[in-house]
């Protein structure tokens, strides 16, 4: 590897102070780091540090997702073939969803990374590593049929405003990617909602009494009578689960195989890189909201068939998991305190479903609980330290 | 009747090279060496000159801020340089010691009131062993603390055993005890490791056995689980080893600056433990006992030391001298960066396979491992800080110099050797104790005035 090394010393030149290209020697520092492990030292205080970089992280939680992006994938070209009432193969399916999904993810990251590196220039410092992650979590959030443009659009949008304006990866106030989602979602509602941009069926007819519907939009006219996209009944509830859970519906791309989440899951929480406190109290929180439903619905509502759904069914459909496990768990926007993260990842839970059944307007509740959510964690850290505080100066009277 | 506290957070960072249990002494120093960064907080005032001839416990300088507390030389001999650095800052005091010893001498203390120890203490040179809390400076001979803490066991990683430093000196121990509870009034605690019985003949003050991982033993975790240090208290510190030989000194009336030194990490020949004086040369300690390569020497442990060269001197509390590899090499991501398998690469997270490894122990270089970012993951720091204080908030708040929030948040419960941990499992690699220490050194500076 010193060859590498040396080609890289070499290439530096022309980025050196009073070289040439002097101003644009982040673009080459992200290079070098990448290939290598800086030889920065320690200076003070402990001499030796942890392995663990904000690279690792970062890879890491990739790596996590890499199961709800392949099934994705598989899932876009399965849905567009059963659609359209044709018998593919697995390879045709696969290939499908490649050419679909490919595109996707790579104008998130060529729009999220050349904005990064515009302003890593101006700022003159290196490029964080965030949007490595934001960049892959936005096109798993998306239908599959959404324009590249507005992918693009969507993304700039979400890295300058949300992101770059506070300062960079680790001052953000909320999800960049959500926020990517939540500006399609209010400026294109079209293709970010409904019936039709869930499965993509050009290329031929559908079949009879296709509609393309979510589980979700489902809910609020059938309960939990569920259909397939070919519109075949599931022959009962827990068939229809077995088929959220595994990922076999409609949806965004990487949302709905609650398996291939929970994978990313158990990477995240094994490699200690995600809050058990947030996901684990944010499954309760969504499985809490919809026993309430269940109790109170019939006996108050009977006229709302979304109440019936039943709890455990609400926490595999729609985006759910994929918000739960890959959103609210981002560390710099959830609530930074231990206690307030079960507070946090319980009310995320809860009020996904409460928005989710309740507000007519939205099908799903997911992104926006974690939106608000995000906004609240800095009230919730403040009375979690307050607890701190007035327990030191309790011991203060005492004393 | 002693009481039991278990400390579940923490970690003990394995490494190689920990120090056999073998005592030699270590080559004869010609030059000692006072080095006034020692004491934090502390403004020396020389109070000789280049050339002047003193003897072992004469004093060097003074603090200008305590100027009763003076700093004595290790040695007799001559004056031979004052080292100075930017803005004249005085670095070091080096002393040319003469071949036989001659010592100031003053009455030895063998009871009495308080004040006549204190002033004895000063005196003799032996003032500047109790350090006091908040701040970690040294204590202000004119208060009377509090407590008196001391804390019997050092769990730093390849910490020199305390067991094997004090083995022959438990009557000066003893002695030291003696007068710490006369200067505070009977309030003595000592921190006992569990399964020790180092102490078990030590009785008289307040005992406490401790039992978990690494920062158990550090002193700012045994006085904030038996009895935190509110705003305005006063808490005094001593290290046990200290505690011997402020014993030592008081019973011959001389300041006797002995050390025994543990030479130990991966980059020793022969780990083991040597007897020198304060100030002593590294190169006297270490002489041809290092590896060949690129190391850096560290006068104390590898969370909290001080960086040293071969040329430097022994650190005044200094109880070990550690060597490690530097780190100062590029290393490709593959192989032995962020995307290799990464099975030698030591990580308190799972990030890396090497926690399946068990009780391997590790050869860990200076290397920072990435790059320095803004704070992005939370709950690293908490899972290795046993305190009921919120580091990372804390921390914040000193980066922004909000001295309201430092004081809610519990600055005067911790020194910078607390955080140590925490800056060791830093994933954006934040200089944590020198953002403590910049605090702890704002708040002296606000209340100064």
């Amino acid at each position: 590897m010193k060859a590498l090394e040396n080609i890289l010393e070499k290439l530096k030149k022309p980025f050196d102070k009073g070289g040439k290209l002097e101003k644009f020697y982040p673009v080459y520092d992200s290079l070098d780091t990448f290939a290598f492990v800086p030889d920065h030292t320690t200076t003070s205080g402990s001499h030796i540090r942890d392995a663990i970089d904000m690279k690792r992280t970062m890879f890491l939680v990739i790596v996590a997702m890499i199961p709800a992006l392949l099934f994705g994938i598989y899932n876009s070209g399965y849905q567009h073939f059963m659609a359209l009432g044709i018998d593919a193969s697995f390879m045709d399916m696969v290939l499908f969803g490649l050419g679909k999904v490919l595109p996707l993810i790579v104008v998130s990251y060529g729009v999220g990374l050349g904005i990064e590196f515009v302003f890593a220039i101006i700022k003159k410092h290196s490029i964080h590593e965030g949007f490595l992650v934001s960049g892959m979590l936005i096109p798993l959030i998306m239908p599959m049929d959404v324009p590249l443009w507005m992918v693009a659009l969507a993304t700039a949008f979400a890295v300058v405003f949300a992101k770059e304006v506070f300062g960079g990866t680790g001052m953000n106030i909320i999800n960049v990617a959500l926020v990517a989602r939540a500006f399609l979602f209010f400026a294109y509602p079209t293709k970010m909602s409904g019936n039709v941009v869930w499965v993509n069926t050009d290329g031929g007819t559908p079949v009879d009494g296709y509609t393309g519907e979510t589980f979700l939009a489902q809910a609020i006219e059938h309960g939990a009578n569920f259909s397939d996209v070919a519109h075949n009944a599931y022959a009962s509830i827990s068939e229809s689960f077995m088929a959220a859970f595994l990922g076999f519906i409609p949806g965004s791309i990487g949302e709905t195989s609650t398996l291939a989440i929970l994978i990313g899951a158990v990477i995240l929480l094994w490699t200690g890189v995600a809050s058990w406190r947030i996901i684990f109290t944010g499954f309760v929180g969504g499985a809490v909201m919809g026993l309430i439903f269940n109790i109170l619905g019939p006996m108050y509502f009977p006229e709302n068939l979304y109440l019936t759904v039943p709890w455990w069914q609400q926490l595999v459909m729609g985006g759910f998991a994929f918000g739960i496990v890959f959103m609210a768990t981002d560390p710099v926007t959830a609530a930074q305190t231990e206690k307030g993260k079960i507070i946090y990842g319980f009310l995320v839970g809860l009020l996904a479903v409460l928005i989710r059944v309740v507000n007519p307007a939205y099908p799903e509740g997911i992104m926006m609980s974690i939106l608000f959510m995000n906004v609240m964690a800095p009230t919730i850290d403040h009375y979690v330290i307050q607890g701190n505080i007035k327990r030191r100066l309790k011991r203060l009277k005492t004393v | 009747m002693s009481k039991a506290i278990k400390i579940t957070k923490g970690v003990d960072i394995k490494l190689e090279g920990a120090a056999e249990n073998k005592i030699s002494a270590a080559q004869r120093s010609n030059v000692y060496a006072i080095k006034p960064d020692d004491f934090f907080g502390s403004i020396p005032k020389l109070m000789v000159k280049q050339g002047a001839t003193v003897k072992a416990g004469s004093p060097l300088f003074f603090d200008k801020n305590r100027d009763k507390v003076k700093f004595m030389s290790p040695v007799s001999g001559e004056v031979v340089e004052i080292k100075r650095g930017a803005k004249r800052k005085i670095l070091e005091i080096k002393v040319l010691a003469d071949s036989e010893l001659v010592y100031e001498t003053h009455t030895p203390w063998t009871g009495g009131d308080r004040q006549t120890l204190v002033d004895s203490m000063l005196a003799i040179g032996i003032w500047p062993f109790i350090k006091q809390r908040p701040y970690g400076i040294i204590a202000n001979p004119e208060e009377t603390p509090r407590d008196i803490y001391v804390s019997g066991f050092d769990s730093a990683p390849l910490a020199a055993d305390t067991e094997i430093l004090l083995k022959d000196q438990m009557d000066d121990f003893k002695a030291g005890l003696e007068a710490l509870k006369a200067l505070s009034g009977g309030n003595v605690h000592l921190g006992v490791r569990s399964k020790s019985a180092l102490y078990q003949d030590v009785n008289g003050i307040d005992k406490t056995t401790f039992t978990g991982p690494h920062p158990v033993g550090n002193v700012g975790v045994q006085i904030h689980h038996t009895k935190p240090i509110n705003k305005g208290e006063v808490v005094w510190t001593v290290d046990p080893v200290d505690v011997a030989l402020i014993g030592k000194s008081l019973k011959e009336g001389r300041f006797r600056a002995e050390r025994t030194i543990a030479l130990c990490g991966s980059e020793v020949k022969n780990p083991q433990y040597y007897t020198t004086l304060i100030g002593a040369s590294i190169e006297s300690i270490v002489g041809d006992n290092e590896k060949e390569g690129n190391n850096r020497i560290i006068s104390g442990d590898v969370l909290t030391g001080t960086e040293v060269s071969r040329d430097g001197f022994l650190g005044f509390f200094s109880n070990s001298v550690t060597i490690i590899p530097e780190g100062d090499n590029k290393k490709f991501f593959l192989t032995k960066g962020w995307l290799s398998p990464g099975f030698s690469r030591f990580s308190l997270s799972h990030a890396y396979p090497s926690w399946l490894m068990g009780s391997k122990k590790y050869k860990l270089d200076t290397n920072l491992n990435g790059e320095q970012r803004a704070f992005v993951m939370t709950g690293e720091l908490e899972k290795v800080f046993p305190f009921d204080i919120y580091p990372m908030q804390l921390i914040k708040a000193i980066m922004i110099n909000d001295i309201d929030n430092m004081e809610k948040l519990g600055i005067y419960e911790v020194l910078p050797e607390d955080f140590a941990l925490c800056e060791f499992a830093c994933s954006s690699k934040i200089n944590i104790q020198a953002v403590v220490e910049q605090g702890l050194q704002d708040i002296i500076t606000e209340f100064a005035s």
